[in-house]
């Protein structure tokens, strides 16, 4: 049985790689064409001719006219998949189309949905409106994971392992030692795990990026809406700084670092990371480090994951996990998970 | 079942009416499990903890002394989200 949630929407790939070519990703394990048209349109098609299964993606299959032709016989295919042309007759089978999937772009993402078209509901694409927005810098990358989603997901609803994996960037001693908050909407989908550490050492990444020296306020807020999207709003302060009342908060750096973890087969993801701030907007030796940076963390994740990946598909069925008070999130996500797709995991409350 | 100790000064983030909140108690080892029916529990297992959550109600006993604060109380979704 498939581990990946249907009927769900998935992060494909960031707005500014599909121009007007042919782009090719496997999403949720189904091989999907897109390109964007000629009046801006980003749309998303089965990547396989629907005659011997050639792959539109593949040259010498191309673009001509803002339809694909397919590089093999040339079956045609319009923007909304119906095959327009096919070789040596005039006539056209009515069945000839690709299979269609919906999309949405907002935010600088291209969100696909994967399941039956007809329940696909923009309104339900949890938003992350800085990664666009006025006021905000972003960096941003993809790096591909061969590893199940959930790995990552279990990675990063608990960020205590930050102070081992990712020491001498991102982690600190206070991290792992600092309790946490956890709250689980089921009905909104949403956990949310908080983690205030008041007087905190201040990591490479943040101290380099900010300026801040010394001693911080660091504050861990994640807000992870299953399956596909993740965001970490970071804030970093002097110590003894909290936000006004009003909600302004003038004296300290935030930082929202987003995840899109994206199934490409059962047992590999696209691990879309990005990292937005609202500081040092203009400034590119910022930029630069943050990218290098957090690529640096993600490639840390993505080595450990690969090899637990090995672990997991090999382990004997019915391996008994340990959990303790840091899963508490983690648990929460999983749960979630397992309801999406009809089963509950090992040593995971059943799905109610 | 629910023991003393302090918790995290964390405020409630999420607004629904059905949320369970979690909360390490400090300097302990424990949990504290609040559902949305206002009953507490402290735990030393997260997966036992779950189970009583989502067992809800059995076992659930709210005291009113502990309910969630009321809805006016709740800070929203963090105003950058």
């Amino acid at each position: 049985m498939s581990a990946i949630p249907r009927n769900q929407w998935y992060v494909a790939a960031y707005s500014a790689e599909i121009e007007h070519a042919l782009f090719a990703r496997t999403i949720c394990d189904a091989p999907i064409l897109f390109w964007r048209t000629e009046a801006g349109e980003v749309v998303a098609h089965s990547d396989r001719c629907v005659h011997r299964r050639f792959p539109l993606s593949q040259a010498p299959s191309r673009l001509v006219d803002g339809a694909v032709v397919c590089g093999y016989h040339g079956f045609t295919y319009g923007a909304d998949g119906k095959c327009v042309a096919v070789p040596g007759q005039t006539r056209v089978p009515r069945t000839a189309r690709l299979t269609s999937y919906p999309v949405a772009e907002l935010d600088s993402l291209v969100w696909i949905w994967i399941g039956d078209p007809g329940l696909a509901d923009e309104s339900r694409i949890p938003r992350a409106t800085y990664l666009d927005a006025e006021g905000y810098t972003t960096v941003r990358g993809l790096e591909p994971l061969a590893a199940r989603f959930s790995l990552l997901v279990d990675n990063l609803l608990d960020l205590s392992h930050e102070t081992y994996l990712h020491g001498g960037y991102i982690g600190t001693p206070e991290v792992a030692s600092t309790p946490i908050t956890t709250e689980v909407d089921d009905d909104a989908g949403i956990v949310y795990v908080s983690r205030h550490m008041a007087d905190a050492e201040c990591p490479p990444f943040y101290a380099k990026s900010t300026g801040l020296q010394g001693r911080i306020a660091r504050w861990q807020d994640i807000e992870y809406t299953p399956p596909c999207l993740y965001k970490l709003h970071s804030r970093i302060a002097p110590v003894g700084s909290v936000p006004n009342p009003d909600g302004t908060d003038p004296d300290a750096f935030h930082v929202e670092v987003v995840y899109a973890i994206t199934p490409e087969t059962e047992h590999s993801t696209h691990d879309f990371w990005m990292v937005a701030r609202d500081f040092a907007l203009d400034d590119e030796e910022v930029s630069a480090f943050l990218a290098e940076n957090n690529r640096t963390v993600v490639l840390q994740d993505v080595v450990a994951l690969d090899v637990l990946e090995q672990v997991v598909a090999r382990e004997p069925a019915g391996y008994q996990e340990l959990s303790i008070n840091i899963d508490t999130g983690g648990l929460a996500a999983r749960r979630m998970l397992a309801r999406m797709v009809g089963e509950a995991p090992q040593n995971a409350p059943a799905a109610r | 079942m629910t023991g003393g100790g302090e918790i995290p000064e964390a405020p409630p983030v999420l607004d629904g009416e059905r949320v369970y909140r979690i909360h390490w108690v400090l300097g302990t080892d424990r949990l504290r499990a609040v559902c949305h029916c206002g009953a507490e529990r402290d735990f030393e297992d997260p997966v036992e903890l779950w189970e009583w959550l989502l067992g809800h109600p059995t076992g659930h006993h709210a005291d009113p002394r502990d309910s969630a604060p009321p809805p006016d109380d709740r800070a929203r979704i963090l105003a950058h989200t």
